[in-house]
């Protein structure tokens, strides 16, 4: 495994399966009394946040928790960062702090890139602009293992905001890599010019799609990055591509629904449909606890040159 | 090339087993608490043969899991990190229980201290002991087996290798000579 975990698409099969066992093992870890095991005590890992972020940011403070790191969380409102400190200059901060990883959440797309190229440790990309967020995918892929088994050959249909989902690129290459088959469902205006050179079907119809599909993930709409007007009214885009109860029926009976949350109920997917038994909403909350563990261990717990 | 020599056979390992079984039955007044757990891999299809063998000799059932101690080595940092074990403990825990940790081969002992870390976090048994195919010397920690299988004078260069028919496809223990060092 390469040393930082910046893109999905960095991940080999053989990664990818790794990091997945590694989790399986360590999903007993949250069931017993004692959550914790001591493997790196002594490691610091930074949660750099530039972005608000409530459960990613706690999911890795947790997995790092439970693995007996030493944890410093710094985000950027009201730090130096509001001073106009570069990126560079706080990463050199962290370096001085003696951080053996780096988890960083960041606007900017390709941030962790850089940053990976000024700090001694591992970083982590816990989100970075509209461009990837791998350890939600490597969550996600974890999810439907436990509930599915093996994912080659099975359909996957992620719809909704490709265009502003870092969530649905790293799926798209890392369940490639797993030898899932991908559809994005979305408004044309909702995808990436580039979807063309991603290793997935395209579809504008989700009715066509749903009955073939073993797996739905619905994407948050991101009005927070929405400076135009991509859809006509939220009325029409939840009636074309969300995910509501006639819907549902019309997925195969062992199909499962993924979000990767925050969730708007009404919006991409109905209430009752996000608190069903084949919604994984709240399993994919856990098992990111889980999968971080595995992530952080796998690349902290060894040697580190 | 090194030269190698079996030192256990099939038939020997088969007696050795029988005989810690026995001596677990007979320590233990009937093996009722005891649980066994193997630390794996070969470990933990050692716990589970000698599970096997306790049910032939007296009827009694008695539960066999893993602990994988990956997580507690204090050599983790020597190497890559490595990829886990599997841990799987009884449906009624080891609180109370007399464990009984199995392992292949007993060596510096350092194996044992990270195993009885990750007991400490799984429960509080009444009693930890220790089972082990081969102990072969040269302890580093001040610990011991309450049941061996055989007693193996080694030079540190040596290694030793278990091979079980579960994993392997046949049971033998491999005296393997080291090089020149």
């Amino acid at each position: 495994m390469k040393r930082h975990l910046i893109s999905a698409g960095d991940l080999t099969k053989d990664d990818a399966l790794l990091i997945l066992d590694t989790a399986e093992e360590l999903a007993s870890v949250s069931e017993r009394s004692i959550k914790k095991l001591p493997t790196l005590r002594g490691r610091t890992v930074v949660n750099l946040f530039f972005e608000d972020s409530t459960r990613t940011r706690i999911s890795f403070e947790a997995a790092a928790k439970r693995l007996s790191a030493d944890v410093i969380n710094f985000s950027a409102k009201g730090s130096s960062v509001s001073k106009g400190e570069s990126l560079k200059d706080t990463a050199l901060t962290l370096e001085a702090m003696g951080a053996d990883a780096v988890v960083i959440r960041h606007g900017a797309s390709g941030a962790p890139h850089r940053l990976a190229n000024w700090v001694h440790g591992s970083v982590v990309n816990a989100g970075d602009g509209t461009h990837e967020h791998p350890t939600q995918a490597l969550l996600d892929a974890f999810s439907m293992r436990r509930r599915l088994g093996a994912l080659e050959g099975r359909k996957i249909t992620i719809v909704g905001d490709v265009l502003h989902s870092r969530v649905a690129r790293s799926n798209v290459l890392l369940l490639g890599t797993l030898g899932a088959d991908v559809t994005l469902v979305a408004p044309p205006t909702l995808l990436p010019v580039s979807v063309g050179t991603w290793p997935c079907e395209v579809s504008y119809d989700l009715d066509a799609v749903l009955p073939k599909s073993d797996v739905v993930m619905m994407l948050r709409v991101q009005k927070e990055r929405m400076n135009a007007a991509y859809f006509p009214s939220e009325r029409e885009y939840s009636r074309r591509y969300g995910l509501d109860r006639d819907r549902f029926a019309k997925m195969p009976d062992d199909a499962i629904v993924m979000h990767p949350g925050p969730m708007n109920r009404g919006m991409e997917i109905a209430a009752e449909v996000a608190d069903s038994a084949r919604s994984t909403i709240v399993e994919q909350v856990a098992n990111g606890v889980t999968i971080r563990m595995a992530v952080l261990y796998l690349l902290l717990g060894g040697e580190t040159t | 090339m090194s030269d190698s020599r079996a030192v256990l056979e099939a038939p020997d390992i088969h007696r050795a087993l029988t005989r810690i079984a026995h001596e677990i039955l007979e320590r233990t007044k009937g093996a009722d608490d005891v649980v066994l757990l193997g630390i794996p891999t070969r470990g933990a299809t050692l716990a589970r043969r000698l599970g096997d063998r306790v049910e032939q000799f007296e009827g009694v059932k008695i539960p066999v899991g893993s602990v994988d101690i990956t997580m507690y080595r204090d050599d983790l940092r020597l190497r890559p990190a490595r990829p886990l074990g599997h841990t799987e403990l009884p449906p009624d825990g080891i609180d109370g229980k007399v464990v009984v940790l199995v392992d292949d081969v007993l060596y510096s002992g350092r194996t044992v201290r990270a195993a009885l870390d990750a007991l400490n976090d799984l429960g509080r048994p009444t009693a930890v002991q220790l089972a082990t195919l081969v102990d072969r010397g040269h302890r580093e920690l001040p610990i011991r087996a309450d049941y061996v299988g055989k007693n193996l004078p080694t030079a540190k260069s040596e290694k030793v290798k278990v091979y079980l028919q579960e994993i392997d496809g046949r049971d033998a223990v491999v005296l393997v000579k080291g090089g020149a060092r």
